[in-house]
């Protein structure tokens, strides 16, 4: 360690990992927004990382979690809990406890309901912000640090924020580093056993796999190649639809019914 | 006075060289342990030298001889002079023999000097350079001071006191030829090749390469395979003390001839890889020190020519590739040279030393790929498809028979048992492989073969993996597909994809599980073919008027040894086959192999453009191969401007599209209402 590292308390980070679901054979594997996360993490100059996952732990996900291990990681911390549980309590407890100054995981996960809601409701019972889709953190200097947040074609916003802070991050931040086998099998479970809550919602659920939506196509009349191009780097635009208030529960259907008609998605 | 001096002098240079030894065989023993079988080892030495080193030296006929002259010469001399030198036992017919041995030498020793008049590059110079004029010394000193002890100079040649001068002249000479020859074949001189070189042979890694009386020796061409059951030990070569003993003592047998430079294609493609630099920075590592030393030609830089010697060092036990954390990110060698490498196996096909070089370039990236997660380009991209599809493209894994909707191939699952296992392999992802793949069922249909294929049971063979250094995933594919396998009787595995085959058949062995065994012979599919040939279960109509030039592919050739099938199957063809100047052992690789294209290592120029050259240059209008790498290797060579484009085809579409078709001569004698039935169907 070096002196003026020393000095200055190290950044405390904590990625919240989870196990991912490959979208062609869907077996387990690192999640690829969270290894993401981990790359960042990994990025960030005198920052004390640790990994942090809540689930089950079985034959599977022990083995795509080590896939986060391999990416230079000695231990994984691992809030045990049984399958269907709600692991917002166990994360937020274990956050309470050990208060990292960031705490930096996927958008949405890859299994189970993958609503895109954990870090919202994380941010909110902990009172932390949550700044979402994030390219790079460029600085941290006393408690506040400099985010670079990934909008829609290219564009970047640059935010400053207090820690602690919540932030996620999606396709737009870097490409993780290969998960190398050796490290990764050889990266040790640091188990605990957090509060167990049971949704009961979930298991109410009946969850089957979607079925891929046609995609509209966009029918472009260009004569030239940059009309094509601009036509191709268009904002998507809304234009066209109508607001309907203050109408009856039939008429707002008869209306839906005649747009599915238009658009040739009902015959 | 030269009795005097020169049993003194004899020895000294053997206890020197005894203390050398002892040194050296330190250095290799700072490598992990291999066990070996010491005095077994040792006795097969001279049969190994004589035959099987003797068998690559002589593919250079004047060299050979030189070196049977001066080595011969030099042993025989040696051995006689501490006999009638040291021990003083001049009597009879020993002297004449010394004499004899030492005029042998001295002529070999002519031609030595004559090949480093004007050394080709391949070369090194530097000490090497000394050496024609040390073994002239050495021979010449032997000679002279013989002659007195055989009676041709009168005996007071040596006495008086003008002699006293000539004497030490002698002396001198005879003590510089003894260094250079005796204790500098220990302590590092060019001669160490010699010590290194005996030993090397005696506790080979692979001594099933050698020939016995019993026999030819193997190829033995299968990697060996990884120990992954301890799950702490580190895995691969990381420091050269990593690698076992005997490769070091390998290492150290390397003779700086060259020959593995001259064929490599990435060192002619200006890849920063010279595999006798390789093996020359793995001595400097197991001996700790710079690359300063070295004199033979660099690795090629495409941006600066040559990469300049003297910045690389390291350590026995020190990283062998600087990791990226370190300043100057130099070590002993650079990543980029590992990488370059296509596993074509020219080097060691070439190497008289019997070399191991594409073991060792594994070895380290296995530490690279397992241990830093470091493999190049699109290599984590390839290996993390492999993990989660079983391909490396990524596609379904659902969707490996897409290609063949209307083909109906039997399935294994259905029918459980075929003659024939038809392997596919990844090629059933790619559309130009794909009219390989409809060209070889034709032909297998055509000649009546009873066949079936996994389909989506099959995975990926493992190639890739294992060539990037990816043991584990190479590993469990290998596990599943034996277990795949193993559930269906076949007579024999056919595959299009030399890579496949030289895996399965060389390389699922060591991973059957416990009492289990491969007991299916695995045939490429121009082996397959040309015996469908010959058993006369094919029809062809010869009349391809083509002029056609083949390419061995490294894994059917040099790997495997199969040069002829698809050779007499072009004969059979009836087509003009006309070979390329590099044929048979010494093709060039197509650039396609052990990962290479995934790593994409850049250079001055791209193998397969060179390869097309080579093909050009015999003006034949199509190249037949018999790979799906090396099909899309050079399908993807833009031909020079103003020259016409040479048809690349697998050997499989070349029969398929000579097949006669032409209704079998006389029918057989049918009955005549099932022809019917048939055609009734038909509307
Ligand atoms: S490795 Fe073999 S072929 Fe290459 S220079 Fe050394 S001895 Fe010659
Ligand atoms: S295997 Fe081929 S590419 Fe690799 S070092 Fe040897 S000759 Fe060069």
């Amino acid at each position: 360690m070096q002196p003026e590292s020393a000095m200055t308390p190290g950044l405390e980070v904590t990625v919240l990992v989870s196990i991912g679901r490959h979208p062609l054979t869907g077996r387990a594997r690192r999640a690829d927004q969270d290894a993401r996360g981990v790359e960042l993490a990994r990025s960030l100059a005198d920052a004390q990382v640790r990994l942090l996952h809540a689930g089950e732990r079985d034959e599977s996900s022990e083995a795509a979690l080590r896939g986060y291990l391999g990416m230079g990681f000695t231990e994984l911390s691992l809030l045990e809990q049984p399958e269907g549980a709600d692991v917002l309590p166990a994360l937020a407890e274990a956050l309470d406890a050990t208060s990292p100054h960031l705490v930096i995981t996927g958008e949405r996960a890859e299994r189970g309901e993958g609503s895109g809601l954990l870090p919202y409701l994380l941010a909110e019972r902990l009172g932390w912000p949550l700044v979402s889709g994030l390219a790079a953190v460029e600085s941290v200097e006393d408690g506040v640090a400099t985010l670079l947040q990934a909008l829609p074609r290219g564009q970047r916003r640059r935010l400053k924020v207090r820690l602690p802070v919540i932030v996620t991050v999606d396709d737009a931040a870097p490409a993780p580093r290969q998960s190398a086998y050796g490290p990764a099998r050889r990266g040790a479970f640091e188990a605990t056993a957090g509060p167990v809550s049971v949704d009961d919602e979930w298991a109410a659920w009946h969850v089957q796999p979607a079925r891929q939506r046609p995609k509209r196509l966009k029918i472009v009349k260009a004569a030239s190649a940059r009309d094509r191009f601009k036509a191709a780097a268009a904002k998507a635009e809304g234009g066209g639809g109508q607001v309907l208030t203050d109408v009856t529960p039939t008429q707002g259907a008869e209306a839906i019914f005649t747009l599915l008609r238009e658009e040739d998605v009902l015959r | 006075m030269l009795d005097i001096l020169l049993p003194i002098l004899i020895f000294a240079a053997l206890a020197l060289a005894a203390i050398g030894a002892v040194r050296r065989i330190r250095l290799w023993r700072q490598g992990r342990p291999s066990p070996v079988p010491v005095l077994r080892g040792l006795a097969a030495v001279p049969r190994r030298y004589l035959v099987d080193l003797h068998h690559v030296v002589a593919r250079d006929k004047v060299m050979s001889n030189t070196h049977v002259a001066t080595a011969g010469g030099f042993v025989a001399a040696m051995g006689l002079a501490i006999v009638v030198h040291g021990l003083g036992l001049a009597e009879g017919i020993l002297g004449w023999l010394l004499l004899a041995a030492s005029a042998t030498m001295f002529a070999g020793s002519l031609f030595v000097a004559r090949r480093r008049r004007d050394p080709p590059a391949r070369l090194s110079k530097g000490p090497w350079m000394r050496l024609p004029k040390s073994l002239m010394a050495f021979s010449l000193g032997i000679f002279v001071v013989t002659l007195p002890a055989v009676g041709v100079l009168p005996a007071g040649f040596s006495q008086g006191l003008g002699s006293w001068l000539v004497a030490l002249v002698l002396a001198g000479v005879v003590a510089w030829g003894l260094a250079e020859l005796v204790f500098g074949m220990t302590w590092g001189g060019p001669m160490k090749h010699a010590f290194a070189g005996a030993l090397h042979l005696a506790f080979h890694r692979r001594p099933e390469r050698f020939s016995t009386k019993g026999g030819e020796g193997n190829r033995s061409t299968g990697l060996k395979a990884l120990d992954l059951e301890d799950d702490q030990a580190p895995l691969g070569v990381e420091t050269p003390s990593d690698f076992t003993w005997n490769q070091l003592l390998g290492f150290d047998a390397c003779v700086q001839c060259g020959r593995c430079e001259a064929v490599c294609p990435a060192f002619a493609a200006g890849q920063p890889l010279n595999p006798k630099k390789l093996i020359q920075d793995m001595v400097v590592g197991m001996a700790g020190g710079s690359d300063a030393h070295y004199t033979g030609s660099p690795y090629p830089s495409p941006e600066r020519g040559d990469r300049p010697v003297g910045e690389h060092h390291g350590t026995p036990h020190g990283p062998i590739v600087a990791p990226a954390s370190t300043k100057d990110g130099k070590a002993l060698v650079d990543a980029e040279t590992l990488w370059s490498c296509t596993t074509c196996r020219a080097c060691v096909e070439e190497c008289p030393m019997m070399i191991e070089h594409v073991d060792a370039i594994v070895d380290m990236r296995r530490h690279l790929t397992l241990e830093e997660g470091a493999t190049p380009g699109k290599g984590a991209e390839v290996i993390d498809n492999l993990i989660a599809t079983d391909n490396p493209g990524g596609f379904d894994p659902g969707g490996r028979l897409n290609w063949a909707a209307d083909l109906e191939l039997p399935l294994m699952a259905d029918v459980e048992r075929a003659e024939v296992l038809l392997w596919l392999g990844d090629g059933v992802f790619d559309m130009r492989n794909q009219r390989t793949l409809r060209a070889l069922v034709k032909v297998l249909r055509a000649a009546g073969v009873d066949f079936a294929v996994l389909g989506n049971e099959e995975r990926d063979s493992g190639d890739v993996a294992r060539r990037l250094g990816d043991e584990a995933t190479f590993q469990s594919l290998a596990r599943r597909n034996i277990a795949t396998l193993a559930q269906y009787r076949f007579d024999c595995v056919v595959t299009c994809d030399p890579h496949s085959f030289h895996v399965l058949k060389n390389e699922y062995g060591a991973f059957y599980p416990e009492g289990q065994e491969s007991d299916y012979p695995v045939w490429h599919h121009s082996t397959f073919i040309n015996q469908l040939i010959e058993a006369g279960r094919l029809r062809l109509a010869p009349g391809q008027a083509a002029r056609v030039t083949y390419h061995d592919p490294c894994y059917l050739g040099r790997y495997n040894g199969e040069y002829e099938a698809p050779r007499a199957v072009l004969q059979a063809l009836g087509v003009e086959l006309v070979e390329m100047q590099r044929s048979g052992y010494r093709s060039r690789c197509c650039g396609g192999g052990g990962g290479a294209p995934v790593t994409d290592i850049p250079g001055k120029q791209r193998i397969p453009d060179m390869r097309m050259g080579d093909v050009r240059e015999t003006q034949a209008e199509q190249v037949v191969v018999g790979c799906p790498q090396c099909t899309a290797m050079f399908e993807g060579v833009v031909p020079p401007a103003g020259d016409e484009e040479v048809a690349v085809k697998d050997i499989a579409e070349m029969v398929a599209a000579a097949l006669d078709t032409t209704p079998e001569a006389p029918p057989a004698p049918r009955d005549a209402s099932t022809a019917q039935t048939t055609e009734e169907v038909m509307s």
